[in-house]
């Protein structure tokens, strides 16, 4: 704290005495923002496409950037895996009992699909990709929802051309003439209804989780600590060869980065990716219930076995290394990184 | 309803079971009392022979072990991971308004970040004199207010559209919480960014976004900003939890939670709406026609009885009990709320812990004696622009039944001579 504090200090004697008279505000806290932080910061797209950059992408570059890093959650056509987002189908059903709202059939402006997927996606990688990718994306999700041809492109000069089906289709909120107009006065006290019928039990449809359930979870960040030692003890039998703690620990902020799609420890499942207890030192492909791509299950045809090495390859150039894979995930850029997530996995055993 | 609120089938619950058993117990118990002395008090007690714990055994505390079933839980099934995910207030086991940190509920869009307040900074951009840059050191500088607000999710309740679905207060009601805040109102942040060169105010709107991966991007309309916004940085009077946003995150009172921007890192003045991924995809209300309102940002006046409920049953038999629940709205102040226990045929009016506080939560309470027949629990909320909490019944008459969002219906609890509760919907 007390470094924070000599910090600010400094720091503020540096601004108050930059501060002069030009100062619009009453207090002259602060500092003026620069150009070059309002740019990379400031990447929002207005509906009428202000804010976007030069650039373009067709469908079938969008289609292999597509498949290359969304389609592990949204599909290869756009169609959604399980629970994730579907960005495609659904047109015309916006009026029935199960809606599907997707890009096509309920977004309402283009615009929204260019900031979300250049600012947020890929999720887990977000802030990643290339303008042109983003506009290739774009236009391969505008394909998926048969709104523009096959030999279609989306540049910065045609985007407020193409037409969003439910452009139309929101009106503003209306609940002070629709609703607070009639729901008002003096409410019934006595005989308000003649009868009354159960029409509907929460039981009967039996969705709640149970609460033992929850529980045991509830118990489990105090125990998440263990495991990862007892795994360590198991998987390392020679003192000299324990992963260095410091290490461990720095790989387990790296894993933020896959845990998106990879669960490790106790009770790990299958999500987007195989969970990864045991990965260091086992055959590659091996997770019981995970499909895997077809180039995975290639090389591990031909006898892959996860070792620090080609490890370290794959965390490197996950597509270089293996071409085809469904893997996402654009690589881990520090030699030290990589360390540091194979020292942390290399603490799970099976 | 989409495919996110269909449910994986879970045995019932075996904690009901358990409660009833207990209930059984504490009846027999109560019918001896007059009879055999308890050890409990004839005995001398370990506690009262030997030592306890000393002070700072445990620094920074916690609830002790008895209350480990008072924690926030998800629902598995509503999302794809835990990422990008909810979970819920255990609103059933609380009591008074103040939501502690440690149990209030989360929502990421793509997880709860780290961020030092050393690494924090707070952009103000767009049509204002002078952008600026703030540290977090900075805004401790500028004039500071506390003020309490609940914090509701859009999505609560909003598993309820389509029927009873969710067997449990916390679940069906437990997107909220309410915390005091401590913050700089975001109409001096504005100000001190100056606004002039934005001329005209009222078709102005101001952007925000966080600083994490999905950085969850909303505009509010000028109007708003310069009202009641709180740029925040305590709640409950210690520092912001990492999951509700620290070091600084965005209050919006009485408007939908997910403007409640966390880590907020800018803020831009526009000339219009951003039109944002939830502003349009999502928070977003379809009607029965297949039209969907969009800004539908406040949280109108909504309760639910939080004690009897499914997961807090009645377990001391007939007679007095302590009917009592939580009222809200982004409109202002409760200013009343009525309490059925005949799925509202006959209401009585409940007493107001204190007198309600505008955008805050209100606890209410209805000290009765039970007869140990069966209930058909409701409450409803008055606020003080007279508007009454709809039934379901009602709000379906106007939106359909496609809404996902902004379901503020009187909620039913069938509590049965057993003690027993289970959410119902009735006609």
């Amino acid at each position: 704290m007390s470094k924070f504090l000599k910090f600010t200090l400094v720091a503020g004697l540096t601004v108050s005495a930059t501060a002069t008279a030009v100062w619009p505000g009453e207090y002259g806290l602060g500092r003026e923002a620069l150009p070059e932080e309002i740019a990379a910061w400031d990447v929002k797209i207005m509906p009428d496409g202000r804010g976007l950059p030069e650039g373009s992408g067709d469908v079938w570059t969008g289609e292999e950037v597509f498949i290359q890093h969304c389609a592990a959650c949204h599909g290869d056509f756009a169609e959604g895996v399980g629970n994730w987002p579907k960005l495609a189908g659904g047109e015309g059903t916006l009026a029935d009992k199960d809606p599907l709202k997707t890009v096509g059939s309920y977004w309402p402006y283009l615009s929204t699909v260019w900031d979300y997927v250049n600012r947020s996606m890929p999720f887990g990688n977000a802030q990643s990709l290339s303008p042109d990718e983003v506009y290739a994306i774009t236009a391969y999700i505008l394909y998926s929802n048969f709104l523009v041809e096959d030999d279609f492109t989306l540049s910065h000069e045609n985007f407020t051309e193409v037409e969003m089906p439910n452009a139309d289709g929101f009106i503003v909120d209306d609940r002070a003439e629709t609703e607070y107009a009639i729901w008002h006065g003096e409410p019934c006290m006595e005989n308000c209804k003649d009868s009354v019928e159960i029409t509907m039990r929460a039981a009967v449809l039996d969705v709640t989780p149970d609460e033992e359930g929850a529980e045991t979870e509830a118990a489990a960040p105090a125990a998440e600590a263990e495991p990862v030692e007892a795994a360590a003890a198991e998987t390392a039998p020679e003192p000299a060869s324990a992963p260095d703690p410091e290490l461990v620990a720095a790989g387990e902020k790296v894993f933020r980065k896959c845990k998106a799609c990879h669960q490790v420890g106790e009770g790990a499942k299958n999500r987007v990716g195989p969970q990864l207890n045991g990965v260091m030192g086992r055959a590659a492909g091996a997770v019981d219930g995970f499909k895997y791509s077809s180039a995975l299950e290639g090389m591990a045809g031909d006898g892959l076995v996860w070792d620090e090495e080609n490890f370290a390859a794959f965390m490197a150039d996950p597509r270089g290394f293996m071409k085809g894979t469904r893997m996402a995930f654009a690589g881990l850029r520090s030699d030290e990184d990589i360390a540091a997530v194979t020292a942390y996995l290399s603490t799970f055993g099976e | 309803m989409s495919e996110l609120f269909k449910g994986k089938p879970t045995s019932r619950r075996a904690f009901l079971r358990g409660s009833v058993a207990a209930a059984a117990g504490a009846v027999t118990a109560g019918a001896a009392q007059a009879g055999t002395p308890e050890p409990l008090i004839t005995e001398v007690q370990d506690w009262a022979t030997g030592l306890g714990d000393g002070v700072d055994a445990s620094p920074y505390g916690l609830p002790i072990e008895y209350e480990s079933d008072v924690v926030r839980r998800n629902v598995e099934w509503l999302t794809a991971d835990t990422i990008s995910s909810i979970n819920f207030t255990p609103i059933h086991a609380l009591d008074g308004t103040i939501t502690p940190q440690g149990c209030a509920f989360e929502r990421h869009h793509s997880g709860a970040i780290d961020l030092k307040k050393e690494d924090y900074r707070l952009m103000i951009n767009g049509l204002v004199d002078r952008p600026l840059v703030f540290t977090y050191a900075d805004l401790e500088r500028f004039p500071r207010e506390n003020h309490v607000y609940f914090c509701e999710c859009a999505a609560n309740t909003g598993m309820e559209w389509a029927g009873a679905q969710l067997n449990g207060a916390q679940f069906t009601h437990g997107m909220i919480h309410n915390m005091e805040y401590t913050g700089v109102p975001l109409r001096t942040l504005l100000e001190e960014a100056g606004l002039d060169v934005a001329g005209e105010l009222q078709d102005k709107w101001v952007y925000v976004e966080g600083a994490d991966a999905s950085s969850n991007g909303r505009s509010i309309p000028m109007g708003k900003a310069l009202g009641d916004c709180l740029v925040a940085f305590k709640a409950n009077g210690e520092a912001l939890r990492k999951e509700h946003g620290y070091p600084v995150r965005l209050v919006v009172p009485g408007w939908e939670g997910n403007m409640w921007v966390k880590w907020i890192r800018r803020i831009e003045v526009t000339d219009g709406p951003v039109e944002s991924r939830e502003e349009t995809s999502k928070y977003t209300d379809t009607l029965a026609d297949g039209t969907s309102r969009k800004w539908t940002w406040v949280m109108d006046a909504k309760s639910v009885v939080t004690s009897p409920s499914p997961q807090a049953p009645i377990t001391h038999g007939k007679g007095p009990l302590v009917i009592t629940g939580l009222a809200w709205s982004g409109h202002g102040a409760i200013t009343r709320v009525d309490v059925s226990k005949d799925g509202g045929k006959t209401w009585e009016t409940a007493r107001l812990s204190k007198e309600g506080e505008a955008k805050a939560l209100t606890r209410f309470y209805l000290d009765t004696d039970w007869d140990g027949e069966e209930m058909l629990l409701q409450s409803r909320a008055m606020d003080d622009t007279g508007y009454i909490q709809p039934t379901k019944a009602q709000l379906r008459e106007v939106r359909g039944e496609n809404s996902i969002y902004h379901n503020n219906c009187i909620q039913t609890w069938w509590v049965r001579p057993n003690g027993e509760a289970e959410n119902v919907e009735v006609s």
